[in-house]
């Protein structure tokens, strides 16, 4: 690498960046995050325990089985498997999808199915083929981060709906369709990940789950249901998909092989009424043509092999004891005033914190820690919701990791939460004294720590020292505990 | 070339890392990029470099540590020396020097968490509201970039401020918020550079994100300013400059209120990625990025220059 000379383009000047500004289109405008990505760029230190990710675990997938795989294809399909294919997909590909959507129930057509690069592409034609700038899409709050950028892209006015136990709260989703009905706009769809969400790790009850489909039908409005983590199950009874309730009509479904075969694959899927399809797979054309060929070979081999089944079995055990241990470590480490989801499946647990508590600083607090997780903000496209959450994952890393993982948060938020109180007057004794004349720590006073050639002047001029109050002036301070911080 | 580390900053640094190693491979030097870790003083030791150049931001790399290591070392380095570095990463510290020199900086108070969890400090904070008014400003002593920076409107919202504030560092200062435009002095070997202004868009806060994309903060290069104010704006700089001992190149910001040129910080060792303001006053100078990466490294191979 070092031998390549110039391998990087020039400086950017001034007057390019003025340039390049004016070319962006606006929908750059509301694209987002990049303290975040900066943060980001610390947790991928290797020393960094990550419960931040989303990834499922793939160590266990026999590295022989793939070494086989990947020999048959060269052997067998060589030309076919470096050539382009179709926009819709192989239809082998297709016949591994339905076998997946059947464990669920689900028995779509094939016609309706387009294989993607991924459940993200999914949702980025979904978007593409119904969002015009300004137009209402509705999903969850929390919802998955991942859409957030793709709603924003396309200029969405995004309403989030809030979540409890039992999934979208479908009575507030009313209430949002009637405030919209009555301005004459009609949202373009309803985004939501029903079961064990990302991030909340809440599932639609099924009763939800109806009235969300009867919604669709009454309002003719669409439904994306993203499904990337439904055979993740590890209790509770299975719950019908919304595509199966509904039948595919009000229903586009997205899925995904990223959590039951390989991210890296990635192959993705989108199910929808075949007018809706015809302009995806138009869509689709323009994005990428059509879906890595080598990619689907592997998964027809891979679903050939009958093993699939087996292999999602197994991740489930090592999913629901990760759960177990993180569950564990909570309520060992986590304060009284936090409370956290218990998922029956997927691979998130989300956990809510005190109000005053924002996450994103505490990231910064936990990284010095060597420890990592989402802060809630990255859930909401509002700057502001969620600050006082996040999002942790117990799918990516082993049980030690998650305990310690999780010790070291806890620790952090308990040095907040005490901060707090010795902030706040309700807490503190009737009588709590002034600070004494002369006490240590305050500025001028901490030049102990600073290297030895560091000279610090004697302070001068009013108003920077902390001067204590004299016993009369003792301030009565207007702190209050905040409301509803419990 | 070190860069990166572990500081928050540290996406910052890689990025203004890539920059200078890329303008000093046009210049003909041969840089040798370190992302600085656990193996750095072996591979210094090892590699035995002209002259190290430090392109690392936030505590590690821009607080004296690793130049205490370069001096150890006996490597010449960029940038400012090891108590220049402690001075500037120490907001605290920083405001007591330019207090002590007579450089204009906005009142502050200082507060460790000590003085808090031990010392009851909570009841001392009602005289905030006559020193310093509301809204004001809560910010890490130590931290760069707006990073944990929040601003308080009411009494209701400082305990929050606070925690966040001491997310990043164990010691804050309240400072009381001054209202006016946001400037910025590059000084190189002692002179200094044209005023960038930062223009917030859509009523952001110049605020971290702002900082670093593209797009979201608009400048202007020479800041529009009459003689008699950008004179004053220089002047402050420059007293900072010097107050804080710093040499080979740094950033000052200012805010210019009512009352003229308040400092807010020093940067010992600002950004040098594609938006950052030292290239940006650099380039209105007449000097490309090359020639600013030259002059630095002059600078650091003969501090006499400075």
């Amino acid at each position: 690498m070092e031998e390549t000379p110039h391998r990087r383009r020039a400086h950017t000047r001034s007057r390019d960046l003025e340039r390049y500004a004016g070319l962006f289109a606006a929908r750059t405008g509301v694209m987002r995050s990049s303290a975040m990505r900066d943060l980001m760029a610390v947790t991928a230190r290797p020393e960094v325990i990550s419960l931040a990710g989303g990834l499922p675990d793939t160590s266990t997938f026999p590295a022989s089985t793939f070494a086989a795989q990947m020999t048959r294809i060269a052997q067998e399909s060589t030309a076919e498997a470096l050539q382009y294919g179709p926009t819709e997909g192989f239809a082998e590909t297709v016949d591994c999808i339905l076998e997946v959507m059947g464990a669920e129930g689900m028995l779509p057509d094939p016609d309706d199915v387009i294989v993607t690069t991924g459940g993200q592409q999914a949702i980025d034609l979904v978007c593409k083929t119904l969002v015009d700038p300004g137009d209402v899409v509705i999903c969850e709050a929390p919802t998955y981060p991942g859409a957030v950028p793709v709603f924003c892209s396309y200029q969405a006015e995004t309403i989030q709906i809030e979540c409890d136990g039992d999934g979208m709260r479908i009575d507030e989703l009313e209430a949002v369709l009637e405030r919209l009905d009555s301005e004459g706009r009609r949202p373009k769809f309803v985004y939501t990940v029903p079961s064990f969400q990302n991030p909340a790790g809440v599932t639609m009850s099924l009763e939800r789950r109806r009235r969300l489909v009867e919604l669709a039908r009454l309002h003719e409005l669409l439904v994306v249901e993203d499904n990337p983590y439904g055979l993740l199950r590890f209790g509770g009874e299975p719950l019908p998909p919304l595509y199966q309730l509904d039948g595919g009509d009000f229903v586009i479904y997205i899925g995904t092989l990223s959590k039951i075969l390989s991210p890296g694959i990635r192959l993705g899927w989108a199910v929808a009424p075949p007018p809706v399809m015809e302009k995806i797979v138009l869509g689709k054309q323009a994005s990428d043509l059509c879906t890595s060929t080598l990619t689907q070979h592997f998964v027809r081999e891979y679903f050939g092999e009958g093993r699939w089944r087996e292999y999602i079995a197994d991740l489930v055990e090592i999913y629901r004891g990760r759960r177990d241990v993180m569950i564990e470590a909570l309520r060992e480490h986590f304060p009284a005033q936090a409370s956290w989801t218990e998922p029956q499946g997927g691979l998130f647990i989300w956990a809510t914190l005190p109000e005053y508590i924002d996450t994103s600083d505490l990231l910064a607090k936990a990284l010095r820690e060597d420890v990592a997780f989402v802060p809630g903000q990255a859930a909401f496209v509002d700057e502001g919701r969620g600050r006082n959450s996040m999002r942790l994952n117990f799918s990516g890393v082993g049980d030690e990791e998650i305990r310690e993982g999780v010790r070291r948060i806890g620790k952090a938020i308990a040095e907040q939460v005490d901060l707090y109180d010795a902030l706040t007057v309700e807490n503190r004794p009737e009588d709590s004294p002034g600070m004494p004349q002369g006490s240590p720590g305050m500025p001028g006073r901490e030049a102990e720590d600073m290297p030895a050639d560091v000279k610090t002047k004697p302070s001068s001029g009013p108003g920077h020292d902390l001067i204590p109050p004299g016993p009369d002036e003792g301030a009565v301070l207007p702190f209050r505990r905040k409301e509803g911080t419990a | 070339m070190l860069k990166g580390g572990r500081s928050l900053e540290r996406g910052v640094s890689l990025r203004s890392g890539a920059r200078v190693e890329d303008a000093l491979e046009r210049l003909g030097h041969e840089p040798l990029p370190i992302d600085a870790g656990g193996d750095l003083v072996k591979r210094l030791v090892a590699e035995q470099p002209d002259v190290v150049f430090v392109a690392m931001h936030g505590p590690g790399g821009e607080d004296g540590t690793v130049q205490e290591l370069l001096e150890i070392l006996g490597l010449p380095f960029t940038g400012p020396g090891v108590a220049a570095c402690a001075r500037c990463i120490d907001k605290v510290l920083a405001k007591h020097e330019l207090r002590g020199d007579g450089v204009p900086t906005p009142d502050w108070f200082a507060f460790n968490e000590t003085a808090f969890r031990e010392l009851g400090a909570a009841d001392a904070l009602g005289e905030l509201e006559q020193r310093l008014g509301f809204p004001l400003v809560v910010k890490p002593s130590r931290g760069g970039s707006a990073l944990g920076v929040k601003f308080a409107a009411s009494w209701f919202e400082v305990p929050e401020a606070l925690v966040s504030a001491f997310s990043y560092d164990e010691r804050v200062l309240l400072e009381r918020f001054v209202e006016g435009r946001e400037l910025a002095v590059s000084v190189l070997g002692g002179e200094p550079l044209p005023i960038v202004e930062a223009i917030p868009g859509d009523g952001d806060r110049y605020d971290f994100e702002a900082r670093y994309e593209i797009g979201r903060t608009g400048f202007a290069c020479p800041a529009e300013l009459g003689e008699a104010e950008a004179a004053a704006v220089r002047g402050a700089a420059l007293g900072a400059y010097a107050a804080l001992g710093c040499s080979g190149f740094s950033r000052v910001d200012l805010i210019l209120g009512q009352d003229g040129p308040q400092v807010l910080e020093v940067n010992a060792i600002p950004g040098l990625t594609d938006t950052s303001l030292l290239p940006q006053a650099a380039e209105a100078a007449g000097m490309s990025f090359e020639q600013l990466v030259e002059k630095i490294l002059e600078l650091a191979l003969k501090p006499a220059a400075a």
